[in-house]
């Protein structure tokens, strides 16, 4: 058994395959999820949704729902106008934040925008209320549902206080493009379309808020990643001190970034618990998910790569058109930065340009969502990566190992001004190369193709920006924080400021913490998730669970143990300069005398005999405040067959060499991975969020929006090189994201390379067995 | 309008008069307090929401629980025996076979019911059977590594 909480003799925790400590109240029903909260005399609420794309809103009747039994109370935008906008953390010169209410007012700008909240007894009869509202809307002609048209001079502006449909632009280059083209033997040019993906956690999002009039103090139940931002967001927004609003995290069943946002219904269901002086409950449903949880990806990009004839890269232009949707959420003009910032990849070239347009559409927000902007650059220069292999007749594994860093090069300074910490990135590949028996392969591929089949294989060498990060670099602040207190009897209690959903940070905390104090993880407690317990932190987002959170921890657990040393010093009779402390035990060379953990953390609080200088108890709070990002990377390899008759994509083999720095748990890192991979494989594969011209959403349940089931998914092969981060103690770097950046390009560059014989050279994601065989049987006819 | 019915859920007998359109789910989770049944899409495809009715796996988002009416029904709860962990639990903890764990309850009450279908089942009939559980986390390797752990536990495996 690999498995076991039994620490295992002479070996530490970290490191090790271990299984989780959260998961005993997971795995017997017992977890307490948002919906799973009750309180006496709790309200539900429920959302009244435009039905149109946009539409100015005439009049709005309630009298019907308010007269139905049951109906508590019923909400229009007016009413909540008290309430503060939906926040946007972006703040380039150039950016647009029209005004976003909670609830609509005189207008609606996507389906699905809130209108009306109807607050009743329970859920049934709120959601039958909704019924009974009648909004006359006027629908309004030209509705903004495609982001290039809406750049077009005649196209209707989404918000008519700015005279075009521009959110923001944003520039950025490097070196000498214009040269670097010139001098080019050859340039490739492709056009990469990324659909919008519903971040579809099986937990949709949900607030419990109850108001203690006394105390006047609001408690925020939320499924959300980051309990503190939005304490602070929704202090704002109500006009209240923070110390007057409570947030809690519950346990949260997957956010995947949409949960790392502050939504309407947050603040609207803690005003709606002000007013009446009851508990409220909104639960949102899948259907609401899919429609308004701000998508990912949504983006156009259209670039151009140049190279010299041996397969030297020189240079890249790239335009990004992001479509932002109606409005911005938290992050939405963020995101599309990261793809500007990462779009180098792996690779050395110093020249580039790069345009991003933010849009306005009639069409729901985007934001974050796995990966942020990280995955749509992977996918842009894999793929324009593979087209110039494809045009120089050169091996595309090749153009890669021709054009990586050397190990020697670190930190390397990318043409973006990013600063890569750490790597072997030729190595990953190679072991992956190697594991695929890629020369043979490439044998079998002729034999196959020989025979008319479409067997292709499709490499992606990704690198990833990640442990957010640096404070400069984030809106919100880039640190972390954590508390470690030793209770008398011994026992630990770790508060971080990270907000873990799933990624398992009880886990690798108290093995972090086990490790350091030379005690069982069963001794340790990881509180998170709540501000009242916690002090102030960040959340967990852009895979810094780890790196950033767990580094805080580490932090805290040093000042801890320094502090105990001068207690069991003090108890030995010795300096503490002279006590060692390993297993458990303080110990010195100048005596024979032993203390314990156990024996120290009472004196802390007894403090019979407190050495001098020192205060009672044994507690230490930390900030890690990080000077870098950490900067993981791998290589993944698809190998897939295409089957002419049905158009449907086989896939082989799925190899995946990952580097996240410093493994503490290896089995909870393998989870991460072939998580991020079904997170590549959905888009690759089926995923899309689909709107018709009218902006109606057509695919808005998972019946039509599928996301990957068991079937679907390849083994996955693991392997893992370590390169430590440089720029943390623990030398970790992050993994939540690896797998759904490195995954999307390899399944794309296999197919292309299978239908590589019809003379296919791209084709746009979602690769649908219909979408195939359309493109075969053209293929074939021409 | 109310109908009273008498369901068994984990083999205690609950007597309830309920709206007749009252889904089975929101019975188990708001009258009889047993929240471990999730509910992830209302529509049948995700199956957080999954229970045994009578022995057989059964999406409690689209039954009524007036149809629950005579019936037994087994949870989440009742998978546990006197505190010992069941073996699909048991293989999903060592396994590391959950992460966020919204879809776990649902998912252990289709592997009970694909084991006691087939005790030995092949990773092709365990993703099969998974079809109808949905997990966003995982990318359920981890699950099927859980499941070929349960079935030898429980003997059916070699």
């Amino acid at each position: 058994m690999a498995t076991t909480t039994t620490k295992p003799q002479a070996k530490t925790y970290v490191g090790q395959r271990i299984r989780r400590q959260e998961d005993p109240r997971l795995i017997t029903g017992t977890a307490t999820y948002v919906d799973d909260i009750q309180r006496p005399g709790m309200l539900y609420a429920a959302v009244l949704r435009s039905p149109y794309a946009a539409a100015n809103i005439k009049s709005i009747s309630t009298a019907g729902a308010m007269e139905m039994p049951g109906v508590k109370a019923v909400y229009t935008g007016k009413d909540v106008s008290s309430v503060g906008p939906v926040p946007c953390a972006g703040s380039m010169p150039t950016l647009r934040v029209p005004h976003h209410t909670i609830l609509a007012t005189d207008r609606v700008y996507y389906v699905g925008h809130p209108v009306v909240a109807v607050v009743a007894s329970d859920r049934y009869v709120a959601q039958d209320a909704l019924e009974s509202i009648e909004v006359d809307y006027d629908p309004l002609d030209d509705v903004v549902a495609d982001p290039e048209k809406a750049l077009e001079k005649d196209s209707r502006k989404v918000h008519p206080e700015y005279d075009d449909n521009v959110a923001f632009t944003f520039h950025l280059d490097g070196g000498d493009v214009e040269k670097a083209f010139a001098e080019a033997d050859t340039v490739v040019k492709l056009r990469v379309a990324a659909p919008r993906l519903a971040p579809s956690p099986i937990e949709t999002r949900g607030v419990v808020a109850e108001y203690d009039e006394g105390a006047k103090e609001l408690t925020i139940y939320s499924s959300t990643q980051i309990p503190h931002l939005l304490r602070t967001q929704l202090a704002l927004q109500l006009n209240l001190p923070e110390h007057h609003l409570r947030v809690i995290a519950p346990e949260v069943g997957g956010g995947f970034g949409s949960k790392c946002n502050v939504w309407a219904e947050e603040a609207l269901a803690g005003y709606i618990a002000i007013q009446l002086k009851q508990p409220i409950k909104w639960i949102e449903n899948r259907r609401e998910s899919i429609l308004v949880v701000a998508h990912g990806r949504g983006h156009l990009d259209d670039v151009e790569l140049a190279a010299k004839k041996d397969g030297t890269l020189t240079g890249l232009k790239l335009r990004i058109l992001q479509d932002i949707g109606g409005h911005h959420q938290l992050l939405t003009p963020i995101i599309p930065t990261l793809s500007v910032l990462m779009l180098p990849g792996l690779y050395k070239f110093k020249s580039f340009t790069a345009d991003l347009i933010g849009v306005f559409t009639n069409l729901a927000p985007t934001d974050l969502y796995r990966g942020a902007g990280r995955p749509e650059a992977t996918y842009v220069i894999e793929r324009i990566v593979d087209r110039m292999a494809d045009e120089l007749g050169m091996d595309p594994a090749e153009i890669r190992l021709k054009n990586f860093p050397g190990p020697d090069e670190f930190p390397f300074e990318t043409a973006t001004g990013l600063s890569y910490d750490s790597g072997d990135y030729a190595k990953a590949f190679n072991i992956a190369l190697e594991k695929v028996g890629y020369q043979d392969f490439l044998k079998k591929q002729q034999e196959a193709r020989k025979q008319g089949r479409l067997l292709g294989i499709g490499f992606c060498t990704y690198g990833e920006l990640c442990a957010f990060g640096p404070s400069p670099a984030l809106p919100a602040g880039g640190w972390e924080s954590a508390t470690v207190t030793v209770e008398a009897t011994g026992k630990v209690a770790v508060m971080t400021g990270t907000s873990p959903h799933g990624q398992g940070a009880e886990t690798t905390f108290s093995q972090i913490a086990a490790d350091a104090l030379g005690i069982p993880m069963d001794d340790i407690v990881v509180v998170h998730g709540d501000t009242a317990k916690v002090q102030h932190g960040i959340g967990t987002f852009g895979s810094r669970n780890t790196a950033i959170g767990g580094t805080a921890v580490h932090l805290a657990l040093q000042e801890v143990v320094g502090k105990a040393k001068t207690y069991a010093g003090h108890m030995m009779e010795v300096d503490a300069a002279d006590v060692a402390f390993e297993g458990g035990v303080f110990s010195s060379a100048k005596t024979d005398k032993t203390v314990s953990f156990q024996d120290v953390a009472l004196e802390a609080h007894l403090c019979k005999n407190l050495p001098p200088d020192t205060e009672p108890g044994l507690s230490a709070t930390r900030f890690f405040e990080p000077a870098n990002f950490a900067f993981p990377f791998g290589a993944h390899i698809a190998v897939v067959e295409v089957d002419r008759e049905t158009g449907e994509i086989q896939i082989l083999r799925y190899l995946a060499v990952d580097d996240c720095g410093k493994v503490i748990n290896p089995l909870m890192v393998d989870g991460q991975i072939h998580g991020g991979v079904a997170q590549g494989l959905g888009p690759a594969l089926m995923e899309g969020v689909i709107y018709d011209e009218d902006g109606q959403l057509l695919n808005g349940t998972f019946m039509d929006y599928p996301i990957p089931k068991a079937q679907h998914m390849p083994w996955i092969e693991s392997e893992r090189t370590e390169t430590p981060a440089p720029g943390n103690p623990l030398g970790v770097k992050g993994v939540g994201e690896a797998g759904t950046i490195g995954s999307l390009p390899a399944f794309v560059n296999g197919v292309v390379d299978a239908l590589s014989p019809l003379g296919v050279q791209h084709i746009d994601i979602p690769m649908t067995p219909q979408k195939v065989w359309n493109l075969i049987q053209e293929r074939s006819q021409s | 309008m109310q109908k009273t019915i008498r369901v068994t859920v984990n083999g205690q007998e609950h007597e309830r008069s309920v709206e007749p359109r009252l889904l089975l789910v929101h019975f188990l989770r708001e009258e009889l307090g047993l929240t471990g049944t999730h509910i992830g899409c209302e529509s049948s495809v995700c199956g957080a929401c999954t229970v045994a009715v009578e022995g057989r796996t059964v999406k409690s988002c689209t039954m009524l629980a007036v149809q629950a009416d005579g019936k037994d029904v087994r949870t989440i709860e009742g998978v546990a025996q006197n505190g010992n962990l069941h073996p699909v639990q048991e293989g999903l903890w060592n396994e590391h076979g959950l992460q966020c764990g919204f879809c776990t309850p649902g998912m252990i009450m289709s592997v009970n019911q694909l084991l006691a279908d087939n005790p030995d089942p092949s990773k092709k009939e365990i993703r099969h059977a998974l079809e109808g559980n949905l997990c966003r986390c995982t990318g359920y390797q981890h699950i099927v590594n859980a499941v070929e752990a349960a079935a030898k536990a429980v003997g059916g495996g070699q």
